[in-house]
């Protein structure tokens, strides 16, 4: 059985008098322990797609089905608590906390989990050591590189060992260089068994993944 | 990580917006703190200073007749009988149930004596008690120190020829008068003083009392309450209350007190107001920040936990800063706005554990909806480039 199923998958955004349908019934399956890039031209679909899948952003129609449980028949608040349990998000624009340093950035999911503060610690620097920032533990996002300041919103992302990776253009602002090590770095978390579903424009990042899905207003080609 | 570690950061992280709520919110406590404490400070004044307004009880004998008299011009009255008040009543007075209430009780007993050829009204009165009631009194001269000492009035002195250190002699009794009293613009300028207990002998009327006067002014005494308690003792005694003196003064104090409520509402208002503005305008900066907590599953309650959690933190720094700026504040004001200089400012446990509260209070209050907006934030739309 896939871990992902979506299903009829259609959603439409309403702006005044005009509506767009971003999503125009998508299928896809994703298998436990794959890696799947997104692909598409702008508008396509592919972020849109990304945000139901992250439980963030209600379907028009269609369904979502990941680990077993239909993400969208999930009553009131049970949606964010399955976010924190089985999902961890990769954002274009890293959005990492300023105010915290990249230790506590990593520690953020962890804020609302029944855990002691010295398993928290432990767990966050065995995530930023998994990233390779191990010696940058107490350093600002500000005093970090773009690549770096990267790598911590993946460690973010995976410190809650997460059933599912989801990235949104991860690479989109960083140069050649660093999106290659970055990439890398997701190729050796899914060879660890982690599922990742990555969306990007960059042709190049798909020979990173097992599988690539096209977007094209809003229907897989 | 807890969810305080968040709050606590996100404070220091933006000093001069948290200073600036802050202060909005110190400045409204301060006002209230200030004012509240003025009030009852002045409001302790004032009551330590009803001595010195007079009596505003007096006790004479009952009597079927009628005054006439009217702006210090007397036309004599109507008496058909005239009982006296018996010394030894006197001490039912201290035994009412507002006794706590009681500031002094002067007894006195008046009659006709003619000295120099010239009708005079002798007034016995017992000096400790009259001269604690009425401090307006300038003395030339000294206090009488023993029974045959008299204090005269300003007419009296002039009328005599008498002065400090001289002698009068009222029945064969000869007295030194040991002070003149400043001219009072009341009936003190035609009185001769003398002890109570030698005006009685002087006067006949060995343990008898024409008449007491009692000071129990203060702000909160039941004085209506009072007077009947004290009728209840000396049944045979016509017991009136002085309403006028009181009444202005608490009135005054009463409209000092209102303006002060209206003003503390109105600058809490506005302190609430920029309580509301800033942490709304610390949502709004934060979307991205809000965004990203909710998707990484955070729940709706877990940021208004944030928020709010930040929001009594400040509240509870402005209170504090709140009351201690503004007994600070109502310690150099009271000098100029009490009567006496030498006004004791109020301190109050109570003031400060409202003061804190308040803040806290109307800091959540007015955090409230900011927090339930930023609970409320789609994160898709939060984050936008998901």
């Amino acid at each position: 059985m896939s871990l992902i199923n979506i299903t009829g998958l259609k959603k439409q955004y309403t702006s005044g008098d005009d509506v767009v349908e971003a999503l125009r019934g998508v299928d896809i399956s994703i298998e436990d322990g794959e890696f799947i890039t997104i692909m598409g031209q702008s508008g396509s679909g592919k972020s849109t797609l990304l945000s139901v899948l992250g439980g963030m952003n209600h379907p028009t129609s269609g369904e979502v089905e990941m680990a077993g449980v239909r993400l969208y028949e999930l009553p009131g608040e049970k949606l964010a608590d399955f976010r924190a349990q089985h999902l961890g998000f990769v954002f274009q624009s890293f959005h990492l906390i300023p105010y915290l340093t990249a230790a506590e950035n990593v520690m953020l999911p962890l804020a609302i989990v029944a855990m002691s503060t010295a398993d928290k610690k432990a767990a966050a620097r065995s995530a930023l050591e998994r990233v390779g920032l191990g010696n940058k533990l107490d350093r600002l996002p500000n005093q970090l590189s773009g690549g770096e300041q990267e790598r911590v919103a993946i460690a973010r992302a995976i410190v809650n060992n997460p059933h599912i990776l989801l990235a949104d253009e991860p690479t989109g602002n960083l140069d050649s260089a660093t999106s290659d090590s970055v990439m890398a770095l997701f190729r050796e978390l899914n060879d660890g068994g982690q599922t990742i579903v990555m969306v990007t424009h960059n042709p190049d990042n798909g020979k990173y993944a097992d599988r690539t899905i096209h977007l094209k207003d809003g229907m897989v080609i | 990580m807890k969810l305080h570690n968040i709050s606590i950061n996100n404070l220091k992280r933006r000093k001069a917006k948290m200073a600036f709520l802050t202060i909005g919110l110190m400045v409204g406590i301060a006002t209230i703190v200030t004012l509240i404490t003025l009030t009852r400070s002045m409001s302790g004044d004032i009551e330590r200073k009803m001595d010195e307004f007079g009596a505003n009880i007096l006790i004479t004998p009952r009597s079927n007749g009628l005054a006439m008299n009217y702006g210090g011009i007397s036309l004599g009255g109507v008496t058909f009988d005239q009982s006296e008040i018996h010394e030894e009543q006197l001490a039912a007075i201290r035994t009412i149930k507002n006794k706590e209430n009681l500031s002094s009780v002067a007894p006195k007993v008046l009659g006709g004596v003619s000295i120099n050829n010239h009708d005079v009204l002798l007034v016995g009165v017992d000096f400790e008690n009259e001269l604690k009631m009425k401090q307006w009194w300038q003395i030339f001269g000294a206090e009488p120190k023993n029974v045959n000492e008299l204090l005269v009035g300003s007419e009296v002195s002039k009328i005599l020829q008498v002065h400090p250190g001289e002698t009068l002699t009222i029945k064969g009794e000869t007295f030194t008068v040991s002070g003149v009293l400043d001219q009072t613009g009341s009936q003190d300028d035609s009185l001769v003083f003398a002890s109570l207990r030698k005006a009685q002998k002087l006067l006949g009327k060995e343990g008898k009392i024409t008449l007491v006067e009692v000071a129990a002014l203060c702000s909160g005494c039941p004085i209506a309450d009072m007077v009947t308690q004290i009728a209840e003792k000396l049944p045979d005694a016509k017991v009136t209350a002085i309403q006028q003196v009181v009444a202005s003064r608490l009135k005054a104090l009463d409209q000092f007190k209102r303006f002060s409520y209206a003003m503390s509402a109105v600058v809490l208002f506005i302190g609430s107001l920029i309580v509301f503005v800033t942490m709304m305008g610390s949502v709004n900066e934060r979307t991205v920040e809000i965004g990203v907590f909710r998707a990484i599953g955070f729940r709706k309650a877990h940021i208004m936990r944030i928020i709010l959690l930040e929001a009594a933190l400040v509240s509870l720094l402005a209170g504090l800063l709140g009351f201690a700026a503004g007994m600070g504040s109502a310690g150099l004001a009271l000098p100029y706005m009490a009567e006496n200089a030498k006004a004791l400012l109020v301190w109050d446990w109570r003031v400060g554990v409202g003061s804190v509260s308040l803040a806290l209070l109307l800091g959540l209050l007015a955090s409230l909806y900011p927090a339930l907006h930023a609970s409320r934030m789609d994160p898709t739309e939060a984050l936008r480039a998901l």
